[in-house]
């Protein structure tokens, strides 16, 4: 294998296993703001134990985030030597923006919140966490700033043989950016709601601290219905602008070979990949037309079409990313995201009817249901960084352009595997203290960042071996 | 001064502020197996506790400043980050790879009662600290020492190449040093036994310190070309330097441990601004050819991006230091030996 397969999949594997735990983050760590507000509002004990609860969760989730993201950092410099030689002069101001605004914000006050229950006052302590969630969205507006870029390049101008900045806020008004930041922000609001909802449910059906968790549900569920609401209207308004930035993608999203008109949208298809057309497809016709134009008669061009366009507009190549892995993973998100949406009314319909404790055997799907917000998030990633193959830089730089030089692939074979081996352990190690601590309610009085469980509520700890 | 020299200035203080913050926190890791020795496996649990409880709200953000210089690094000298990076690639991935264990054992370690649990937890925290303090020597030394860098900017060494003496020399200063900065760190933050056991090996630290702070300076004599007079003349920087850490250790005797600390801190500080000033324009010298050196002319983004990211700088720089001094403030207590008051 050479180096440069080697590096995409370190650069998939780490992206995969970073964005496993940033929707939690974004999510978790404004709803528990929110919870702590409820507390400072209303002094009402339930919500400092709410707090607590969650936050301990948000922490233990925190900390892989943050690990995972120092490597994303850094790998652009180690394995993408000449793409960070060519977009350096763009692709690192936002990096360097992100870790002076939000990384510094974030960490720091969460460290304050973690340790400072007893050294501030209440509302102070309400003031770190929002400081903590906000840092974190900032964080993920930079990154995508980032991205955006590399999705759809704005604001740069080719000189001196690399791509160089020549509008800073042309890059914050990408309009790559405008669909992609509320997507990926709500999307982490749905995970950290049914993230929630999920661990609230477990606690309902066994009639353990109902009040806490029926009012864990509650929020979650009001959150998280809005918000995978809006995730749906906007993942319409970013197709909407792939088909424009992106029409490769989108065409191999729909596994659509020949250009239609009207485009028929697709339910299940199975291709040739090889010949590069459908063998079997089952389509719904003119609805690719409503849902990329608001109209029912429309053009969209197919892949083969596009590609003898690219061919002819950047030279002779294969501008066709793999069809398959595009495909799939966007029936994927959107499958999950319709699921999502119609639990997320479900819940929101069940605590407007105040039947949240008294439907045990539903609440079950909702644990389950945790599962849903990460695969769509994966899927998601997926579709936007395999879709855009095989550029690095959209119309600008190819992957194999962009991969260093004088590293070897022994070594990034090396780093591939180590990593990978550790992220597995630390996985391992995650999920064992989530489920730990999802088991365990603290006590109303003790301080919030005490480490003994045990200490706080002996009778629920022999899950624990 | 143009905005390439103010930038090789910005990043050099976001190294220094690196070595700075988690130069001490680095050192306590390192310390975590040695202090809290004990027969009792009970109080060496608490011991450590209490160790990790000193640097647990500051860690991370400490961190945070080589996430800071390594993302100035990539806006404003994007070749040297791409040179950098790539080239040192294995003492990089070693650096990662520590900080990630790191970062995780401070967070997973006291989550769990199970003994094996924290000590193999304790492991990451002892490894994950004296890498990088090591190899961050390493690194620095072989910067300023220059490597094998060819004309299209590519590094052409190979991973041996950097444990040469000079950068050995250098990693060693640097892993005791920052021990040595742990150690006076603790006897600030702890009380009693856990205090006193800082306070003598601080004392024991600093003779081999300053033994190493010492021959690395007559070697960067040796093997640099400082005399050559290429950047700035360091002058009394690096002598200051050395002063500084002798007085450090005249000032652990006489039990002025907040005094000792912070001349360790100017020590450590005068030390790193001397490899700047004997870099200075270059960023990373080429053995091979003076010409292929990497400077902050040839390695740097465009003027446009260096007047953004100074706007930036100027209005963020100032906010991060006050809110992160701010948190300094609050925890300034010493941590006291009783589980229940204890959140690592």
């Amino acid at each position: 294998m050479d180096t440069l397969i080697l590096a995409r999949l370190q650069f998939a594997i780490t992206t995969i296993y970073h964005f496993f735990f940033v929707p939690l983050t974004l999510g978790l760590s404004v709803l528990v703001a929110l919870m702590e507000t409820f507390y400072v509002r209303t002094g009402q004990d339930i919500y400092k134990r709410m707090t607590m609860f969650w936050g301990k969760l948000f922490v233990i989730n925190f900390a892989l985030g943050v690990v995972t993201g120092i490597v994303q950092e850094f790998q652009f410099g180690m394995n993408w030597a000449e793409y960070s030689r060519f977009v350096g002069d763009i692709f690192g101001a936002p990096l360097a923006i992100e870790a002076l605004l939000a990384f510094f914000l974030e960490s720091t006050f969460l460290g304050i919140w973690v340790f400072g229950w007893d050294k501030l006052s209440k509302g102070m302590h309400a003031a770190a966490i929002w400081l903590v969630a906000i840092g974190a969205n900032i964080s993920a507006l930079w990154i995508l700033v980032a991205n955006s870029f590399m999705q759809e390049p704005v604001g740069y101008v080719l000189r001196n043989g690399r791509a160089e900045m020549n509008n800073f806020f042309d890059l914050l008004l990408n309009p790559n950016l405008t669909v992609q930041f509320p997507h990926t922000v709500l999307a982490g609001f749905t995970t950290g709601a049914f993230f929630i909802m999920g661990i609230s449910a477990y606690h309902l059906m066994r009639k353990r601290e109902s009040e806490l968790f029926r009012r864990s549900f509650q929020i979650a569920a009001t959150i998280g219905a809005i918000s995978i609401v809006l995730v749906v209207l906007n993942g319409h308004s970013q197709a909407q602008h792939m088909i424009e930035s992106q029409p490769m993608k989108m065409a191999s999203a729909e596994a659509l070979y020949n250009t239609e008109a009207p485009a028929s949208f697709s339910i299940l298809t199975i291709g040739d990949l090889t010949q590069r057309q459908e063998l079997f497809s089952i389509r719904i016709p003119r609805l690719l037309c409503l849902l990329s134009y608001n109209q029912l008669e429309c053009e969209i061009k197919g892949i083969n079409d596009l590609q003898q366009e690219y061919a002819a507009r950047y030279g002779p190549g294969d501008y066709i990313p793999p069809v398959a892995v595009v495909y799939w993973s966007f029936r994927i998100m959107v499958g999950a995201g319709f699921l999502m949406l119609g639990l997320s009314l479900y819940a929101l319909f069940m605590v407007m009817g105040d039947m949240v404790g008294s439907r045990s055997k539903t609440l079950r799907l909702f644990t389950y249901a945790i599962a849903l917000p990460y695969i769509a998030n994966t899927a998601g990633w997926t579709l936007t960084e395999v879709g855009r193959f095989p550029w690095v830089v959209y119309g600008l730089m190819r992957v194999e352009d962009g991969v260093s030089l004088m590293v070897s692939a022994g070594n990034v074979l090396l780093s591939l595997i180590v990593f990978t081996l550790v992220y597995a352990i630390l996985v391992v190690a995650n999920i064992y203290l989530m489920s730990k601590y999802a088991r365990i309610v603290p006590d109303a009085g003790k301080k919030g960042g005490s480490s003994d469980p045990a200490e706080q509520l002996p009778s629920l700890v022999g899950a624990q071996d | 001064m143009d905005l390439n020299t103010l930038w090789c200035i910005l990043i050099a203080i976001l190294y220094i502020g690196f070595f700075l913050l988690e130069g001490f926190d680095f050192g306590v890791g390192i310390l975590l197996p040695f202090l809290s020795r004990d027969k009792d496996a009970k109080k060496v649990d608490l011991k450590r506790r209490v160790m990790l409880n000193t640097i647990g709200p500051h860690w991370d953000g400490n961190e945070v400043w080589l996430l800071t210089a390594g993302g100035a690094t990539f806006a404003a000298f994007p070749e040297w980050y791409a040179t950098l990076f790539s080239g040192f690639y294995l003492a990089f991935f070693l650096l990662l790879l520590a900080l990630i264990v790191r970062g995780v054992a401070f967070e997973y370690r006291s989550k769990d009662e199970n003994p094996r649990w924290r000590t193999i937890w304790d492991w990451c925290i002892f490894i994950g600290s004296l890498v990088p303090a090591l190899l961050l020597g390493v690194a620095f030394g072989n910067l300023v020492r220059g490597v094998p860098i060819d004309a299209s900017m590519n590094y052409v060494g190979g991973f041996l190449y950097l444990l040469n003496p000079y950068a050995l020399l250098a990693g060693l200063s640097t892993l005791v040093t920052f021990t040595l900065y742990g150690a006076i760190f603790l006897s600030l933050k702890t009380t009693g036994e856990l205090q006193q056991k800082a306070q003598s090996l601080a004392g024991r630290l600093w003779v081999i310190s300053v033994i190493l702070l010492l021959a690395l300076l007559v070697a960067t004599y040796l093997a640099t070309d400082i005399l050559a007079r290429l950047g700035v003349n360091p002058g009394a920087v690096p002598i200051t330097g050395m002063v500084a850490i002798l007085l450090a250790g005249y000032l652990l005797r006489r039990k002025r441990d907040g005094w000792a600390f912070a001349m360790t801190a100017v020590s450590i500080a005068f030390s790193l601004a001397t490899l700047f000033m004997i870099l200075y324009p270059r960023l990373m010298i080429s053995s091979l050819n003076p010409d292929w050196s990497l400077t902050i002319y040839n390695a740097s983004s465009s003027p446009y991006t260096l007047r953004v990211m100074t706007i930036v700088a100027v209005i963020f720089v100032p906010i991060v230091l006050a809110y992160q001094g701010w948190s300094y403030w609050v925890f300034r207590k010493r941590i006291e030996s009783k589980p229940q008051t204890l959140t690592y």
